[in-house]
């Protein structure tokens, strides 16, 4: 039996894009975006559905994000985890990667027992690749990035394959071990009929207040107690409960500073005529390369 | 990200004005399943929120994933290497899927495992699919194997077999045809017998049979050595397990995906489902129902899926410095095919909501019966509903095979040559609906089957009530036109029935049940028309299209345009 967390992110639909979303300082308005589930994200919580599947166990998801990223809690729930955690404050906001992973790895010691910790590689927003690496740190344990497929578990180990350049790589770790996991390892599974019927109106606490809001026959409290014995409560972990370091958390926390933003608009420019034989191609590999465009 | 669901505005149409309180409140025990199921609905609202959410994960999987793997689906086929039958690769992942999403047990109770759904949200789900690959409906649909076990089964028979369909361990077949007993189901041969213990045994082939290497068939069989006709006949449940050999596989013009098989029985354990001797008479008739609405859904999506290309193409497709979309000619047969979708869909979900209604009014009379609690109120409910379903059901089945072959082949007009190659979808859309109007009894036999309700008139008292009623603005006009067309119906009628010649009644059962069924959906789509604005175009054109047809079946009619069948041989020998 081997229980997982998974750490999920909702994500700007980068592919979706319509309407004006860059605002006139070249930074992307994400209101106008539809959010969605971070892709490499649901493939990690696949792998941890299969780990349960196979040898039993437990799949917690959570995720650090505003109130409306319990949209993303509830398809956890859909997708067949057993139960879910929203990381939500307002001083987390502003947060880099640093600031993140002390959050989750805080929340991970809250949540407590784990053999596994499953991430995606890296989110499709800010394509930095170093939440998940900088929370096994922080946690003290094993990491193996770029996980291709689970070969398979034992008792305190597991034996997996990850992609490196130009090939494979098979890997043994001790558990409790962080992986971050590539697109490639699975298919996602579609979503349960049978979830979705059962936990469509999971709420966290933030639903709940806007469900009450305006409302002066509804009371939060009430409602809170009333989602919890249905199971269909999210919890919220803030900052005074999982008693962080203040000064650790949202922009406080968080070293990274954007130096420039700027809008790339790509268009073609010259063109060069290759002459059509082997050297010709093989000049024009050389430039490519030269340029980084490839290599 | 195409969801095949909530991208077409017709069936959300549809959805969203389904009136099912009485079949759901039958269904959900007046909502009490809630109390042991955390996915059973709370109250009516809650159900259709959760229909709609799952009909959204099935059109989900419909257009993100069966819909791309159908063209290979149908390259690749079903296969039998040394006996056993392989679905294709994209057949077994699109198998996997819909069991993941428990699909595959939608309309069975919840303490067997399924979702418990109304079967007109199970037809929907058919419909759905089928257009995105026609050949899943044949695996997808035989969930009805698994229901008439639950109808006529004994408990223990469900707790066994019904669980299994649920989690897509295993799949069904319904083993009916034999190479000598096709329309003419009494011809059955498969001998039933027993051992000296009184278990059953069967033994003899079975012909065509879709998916026959399912792992649970329900057979057909003479239980009755030395009878002949229909009522030797029992239902027998078995696996397919060694004593059951596939011969072979055929190799048909469509729907490839689906494996059509010829099955031996050397042996075969068997349990009796229900009673013996009504095997046919009771429960395949009952099993029928179902069947031809899972393949008037097919046909429903394969046309839906057909227009679509052919609106897609048209708008793409560049001649005389235009898009094809706009040559008249063009425009006027996509809102053809637009208008014979959408009228076929009203007609389509108001027998799945017939169908319904009977269903849970039998559930409901055995639930007062075992009470002790009257039922009566309840049994005159039923009478009318399973009348109306007799009409319907094969009505349904013919109008919508047929439309979709002139659909598909429509669709293959509009993109020309281009549409004759392989390299596109409107051939295969072509060939799969060829078998809508043969499979699950031939078009001829659904008019000999909705001919009694026609010539009985047993909508009479629904069409006078429509007829009195007063419609918006320039709706009166659309039901004025009606009313023509029911005159003509009435005076084709008497016509028919004043010669008194079985012959002449026979041939002429297309044009009577052509009539009634202009009646009876152009009713629905005046109804449509007072909801939804945009339906007003659809009413104007199928009942315009109606009057001109109807005046065309009256005159081959009265001028008895087949008397010449009385001279068949100097004809045609």
């Amino acid at each position: 039996m081997f229980n997982s967390i998974v750490l999920v992110k909702q994500v700007p639909d980068t592919a979706n894009i319509s309407g004006k979303v860059m605002k006139d300082d070249g930074t992307v308005n994400r209101a106008k975006l539809p959010a969605i589930f971070n892709h490499e994200d649901k493939v990690a919580l696949e792998l941890a559905l299969r780990i349960k599947e196979t040898y039993g166990g437990k799949v917690i998801a959570i995720t650090m994000g505003p109130a409306r990223a319990s949209d993303i809690l509830r398809e956890c729930l859909y997708l067949g985890a057993d139960t879910v955690y929203l990381i939500s404050d307002r001083k987390f906001a502003g947060a880099d990667t640093l600031a993140t992973s002390y959050v989750l790895s805080e929340a991970i010691k809250k949540i407590g027992h784990y053999d596994f910790i499953f991430a995606g590689r890296q989110a499709i927003d800010g394509d930095t690749a170093q939440v998940g690496p900088q929370t096994a740190e922080k946690l003290n344990i094993p990491q193996v990035t770029y996980v291709e497929e689970i070969i398979s578990c034992k008792k305190d180990k597991v034996t997996i394959k990850k992609k490196i350049d130009g090939g494979y790589e098979i890997v043994e770790a001790t558990l409790p071990v962080l992986l971050t996991v590539i697109k490639e390892a699975a298919e996602s599974r579609p979503f349960s009929a049978k979830n979705i019927m059962a936990y469509k109106n999971a709420k966290s606490l933030t639903d709940i207040e806007g469900m009450t809001e305006g409302n002066s026959l509804l009371y939060s409290d009430k409602l809170v107690h009333e989602y919890e014995e249905k199971n269909l409560f999210i919890p919220t972990f803030t900052m005074d409960e999982l008693k962080l370091d203040a000064d650790r958390c949202g922009v406080k926390g968080s070293p990274t500073k954007v130096f420039k933003i700027e809008s790339v608009v790509l268009a073609g420019g010259n063109h060069i005529k290759v002459e059509s034989s082997k050297a010709g191609i093989g000049n024009l590999i050389d430039q490519l390369m030269a340029d980084h465009i490839f290599g | 990200m195409p969801n095949f669901f909530v991208d077409n505005s017709d069936i959300q149409f549809q959805f969203n004005n389904l009136d099912l309180k009485d079949i759901v409140k039958i269904a959900e025990d007046n909502y009490a399943q809630a109390k042991d199921f955390n996915y059973a609905p709370v109250n009516y609202e809650d159900a259709i929120e959760n229909y709609r959410k799952v009909l959204e994960v099935v059109g989900d999987i419909a257009g993100n994933f069966i819909s791309p793997r159908a063209p290979e689906v149908d390259q690749e086929g079903a296969h039998l290497i040394d006996g056993k039958v392989h679905y294709a690769k994209g057949t077994e992942e699109n198998l996997k899927q819909l069991s993941q999403a428990d699909l595959m047990g939608m309309i069975f109770p919840r303490k067997y495992g399924g979702l418990n759904f109304p079967f007109t949200m199970y037809v929907m789900a058919i419909e759905i699919l089928s257009r995105a690959d026609a050949s899943l409906m044949n695996i997808f649909g035989l969930q009805d194997i698994g229901d008439t076990i639950r109808k006529f089964g004994n408990e223990s028979q469900r707790q066994e077999f019904l669980p299994k369909f649920c989690t897509g361990e295993v799949t069904g077949a319904m083993a009916l045809t034999e190479p000598d007993a096709g329309s003419d189901l009494q011809a059955v041969k498969l001998q039933a017998y027993q051992d000296s213990d009184g278990k059953w045994f069967l033994k003899g082939c079975k012909r065509f049979i879709t998916n026959g290497n399912g792992e649970v068939l329900l057979v057909m069989a003479r239980s009755e050595a030395g009878t002949k006709d229909g009522r030797g006949l029992s239902l027998f449940a078995c696996y397919g397990d060694s004593t059951v050999k596939v011969r072979r596989i055929e190799n048909k013009l469509g729907i490839h995906g689906s494996p059509t098989c010829e099955l031996q029985f050397n042996d075969t354990p068997a349990q009796l489902v229900g009673q013996r001797k009504f095997g046919l008479i009771k429960y395949v008739l009952d099993l029928m129902y179902r069947a031809r609405m899972g393949v008037s859904a097919q046909a429903l999506g394969i046309s839906q899926a057909a227009y679509y290309e052919a609106l897609k193409y048209a708008k793409e497709r560049e001649q005389f410095g235009k898009a094809i979309y706009n040559i008249p000619v063009v425009t006027n047969m996509l809102i053809d095919m637009k208008e014979k979708i959408d009228s076929n869909r009203s007609l389509f979900y108001a027998t799945a909501l017939t169908i319904d209604r009977k269903e849970k009014l039998e559930e409901l009379i055995e639930k007062l019966k075992s009470e002790g609690k009257p039922f009566s109120e309840e049994t005159q409910k039923l009478k009318y509903e399973i009348k109306v379903a007799n009409l319907l059901t094969p009505m349904t089945k013919y109008i919508l095979a047929e439309s979709a072959n002139k659909i598909t082949h429509d669709a293959i007009q509009i993109h020309g040559g281009t549409g004759y190659m392989k390299e596109f979808n409107v051939e295969r859309l072509s060939r799969d609906a060829r078998i809508t109007n043969i499979y699950e009894g031939t078009s001829q036999m659904q008019i000999v089957a909705a001919s009694g309700g026609v010539i009985n008139d047993i909508l009479a008292e629904y069409f006078d009530e429509r007829e009195r009623r007063e419609y918006k603005g320039g709706l009166n006009r659309l039901a004025g036109f009606l009313k023509e067309i029911r005159e003509i119906y009435k005076e084709a009628l008497k016509y028919v029935m004043d010669k008194k010649d079985a012959t002449f009644q026979d041939v002429a059962g297309k044009d009577l049940v052509d009539l009634y069924s202009y009646l009876y959906v152009g009713y629905l789509l005046l109804n449509e028309a007072e909801i939804e604005p945009k339906k007003i175009y659809t009413a104007n054109r199928y009942i315009l299209n109606s009057l001109a047809n109807a005046k065309k079946n009256f005159e081959s009619i009265k001028n008895e345009n087949f008397s010449d069948i009385l001279h068949a041989d100097e004809i045609l020998i």
